[in-house]
């Protein structure tokens, strides 16, 4: 348990000079959530997209040049997918403590156990948007005169876009998730609140925490639908 | 019959040209250039085949014509096609374009000089219509301007919007609209060579033989070398310059649609191209290829007809008048002889297979 004593979380804070609500450890005081909100949860919210945008950054390159390699050399496919699985199946409280003897309580340690759970979810895709991509436009390319890498990065690239995107939305709300527990050795994010609530009862701040989350990742998930929109017009401009 | 049927060969088939189309397209740079291409001896064995897909073929095709490439199912013809742009690569003998080998080009190269179209069209549905039809231009790196330009040139070519339709996607357009996009990429670099396989096969019957006659229109404009795949005899007579009949890999005739109509080579020819070939003659020729009688004086009575109508419908119309004799109308409208019924019917007898040019 030394990766949890680690975290120096305060008690339940000022229960004597707080509000009704506070005292009464009630579900959610809205007061001291507003009062608190620079202080406890607006550094461990920039914590926690870092680390989100970190991790699916890292497994984005690392997914992509594995996807690459792959649909260039089909026979690579299998092998990689059932060690990106493997990552993916290691429980994440067992993974982080894991990395703890070999990289130490380091956000190192957390984003290797993150970036590893992006990795089967956007290798899928990515290999999925390029196989799916019509026969003919390929054929047409070809019979025009494209390079394989013109094929590839003017054709086969954009039309995989929409696939492509769809695992990095579902990559970055498991991550968004994900990152809460890696407050347990210690890197912050918005667990680490989660954690210290856990240790002191005090409700509000578990709530709070727990809602940032997922507000969170239902801001970053309509963002990157924007993004794909901008980055994909045609999916729309279908005749009527 | 003879010479004096007063079938004019050298005309070509391709009826006379609309003086409308010929204005509209005045200011295109399109330069209409065509290449010889010539089959020498090609072969291609399939790994793992024992007969070959294509053996020894050997053709000709002139510069600027349409060579319609047909044959049943397994005979080869699009096999041949694609050898031409390397899409299958030869096991033996050569293909020339303009007397070069196609061996001795870079194969992008080679690719980028040939215009592709087939049935699936194969439009690229992330491009708008300029980034589809400005894709080898891009390739061979022309200014921005030039490309849509060309674009715009293009678009008007084949009958479509050239200021809004530019800048929408593919799949905002129609089966027919989108194939006349797949035509104007195809010429977009002004390749003068065109390798067309069913380009209109997955079209509905009105809409194919729209894009038939606006194909043949615009090659008229237009001039390119044309390898033409289909299945379908009526489209092959009504495309092609010329036609090859192929069979298991092998050419079996090639020759003009008229000449395979009045003479086939063989059992196998004559069943291919229907017991009705004698009719389907009178779909290769039009009223103005026929040698007028006179007019007779006073007014003219009895059905008329436009000298561009095709014998086919002359003959349907005599038949439903019930009449001997058609006035033959110039493309003004005004009388310029007659021709009777049985000038038409002489042409379906099988006598007519001496109509040699």
């Amino acid at each position: 348990m030394t990766a949890l004593l680690a975290q120096q979380g305060p008690v339940i804070p000022e229960f004597e000079r707080g509000s009704d609500c506070v005292r009464e450890n009630g579900q959610f005081c809205f007061d001291w959530f507003v009062d608190n909100f620079g202080d406890v949860f607006a550094p461990r919210l920039v914590e926690h997209i870092e680390l989100t945008a970190i991790a699916v950054a890292i497994g984005f390159a690392i997914s992509f040049a594995a996807a690459l390699t792959a649909y260039a050399y089909g026979k690579l496919e299998t092998p990689f997918a059932i060690f990106m699985a493997f990552l993916y199946t290691i429980p994440s409280l067992a993974f982080f403590q894991l990395m703890v003897p070999i990289t130490g309580l380091t956000v190192t340690s957390a984003e290797i156990a993150l970036v590893s759970y992006t990795l089967l979810i956007l290798f899928r895709n990515i290999i999925t948007g390029l196989r799916e991509v019509p026969e003919d436009a390929r054929e047409a390319a070809r019979a025009m005169g494209l390079t394989q890498w013109q094929l590839l990065w003017r054709v086969e690239l954009p039309l995989a876009l929409p696939a492509i995107m769809a695992g990095i939305r579902i990559a970055t709300v498991t991550i968004i998730s994900l990152a809460t527990v890696a407050a347990y050795i210690g890197v912050g994010g918005l667990g680490q609140p989660i954690f210290n609530a856990i240790q002191s009862g005090f409700k509000t701040q578990f709530v709070a925490a727990g809602l940032l989350a997922v507000l969170l990742a239902l801001v970053v998930d309509g963002l990157l639908v924007l993004v794909q929109r901008g980055l994909a017009p045609w999916m729309r401009a279908t005749r009527a | 019959m003879t010479e004096s049927s007063g079938i004019d060969v050298t005309d070509g088939l391709g009826g006379p040209a609309g003086d409308e189309q010929q204005s509209k397209v005045a200011g295109a740079r399109s330069s209409g250039s065509a290449a010889v291409l010539s089959f020498d001896g090609a072969t291609k064995v399939y790994p793992g085949r024992r007969t070959p897909a294509i053996s020894k073929l050997s053709l000709e095709i002139p510069a600027g014509e349409i060579c319609v490439l047909i044959g049943p199912s397994g005979s080869g013809k699009t096999t041949a096609m694609k050898l031409v742009n390397r899409l299958i690569p030869l096991t033996e003998g050569d293909v020339t374009i303009d007397g070069r080998s196609i061996g001795s080009l870079d194969e992008t190269e080679l690719r980028r000089g040939i215009g592709y179209v087939f049935q699936q069209i194969g439009l690229f549905p992330h491009m708008t219509v300029e980034g589809n039809v400005g894709t080898v231009p891009r390739l061979a790196g022309w200014p921005k301007e030039r490309i849509r330009a060309r674009a715009q040139e293009l678009l008007e070519l084949v009958g479509l919007d050239p200021g809004e339709d530019l800048k929408r996607y593919p799949g905002e357009f129609s089966g027919g609209q989108q194939q006349r996009i797949g035509v104007a990429r195809a010429m977009a670099a002004d390749q003068p060579l065109m390798l067309m396989d069913e380009p209109f096969g997955a079209l509905d019957p009105i809409t194919r033989d729209q894009l038939q006659d606006d194909f043949l229109r615009l090659h008229a404009e237009v001039p390119k070398t044309v390898v033409f795949v289909t299945h379908d005899i009526d489209e092959a007579i009504k495309m092609g310059h010329r036609i090859a009949i192929l069979r298991e890999g092998e050419l079996v005739q090639y020759d003009t649609p008229d000449h395979i109509l009045a003479s086939p080579i063989n059992e196998f020819v004559a069943d291919f191209v229907g017991a009705d070939r004698g009719l389907k003659r009178l779909n290769v020729w039009r009223l103005g290829h026929l040698e007028l009688d006179p007019l007779p004086p006073g007014e003219p009575s009895g059905p008329t007809a436009r000298e561009d109508t095709l014998l086919r419908d002359v003959l349907s119309l005599l038949l439903t008048e019930g009449a001997e004799r058609v006035t033959v109308l110039d493309g003004d409208g005004k009388p310029k002889g007659t021709v009777t019924l049985d000038k038409i019917t002489g042409l379906i007898g099988p006598q007519e297979g001496a109509v040699r040019a």
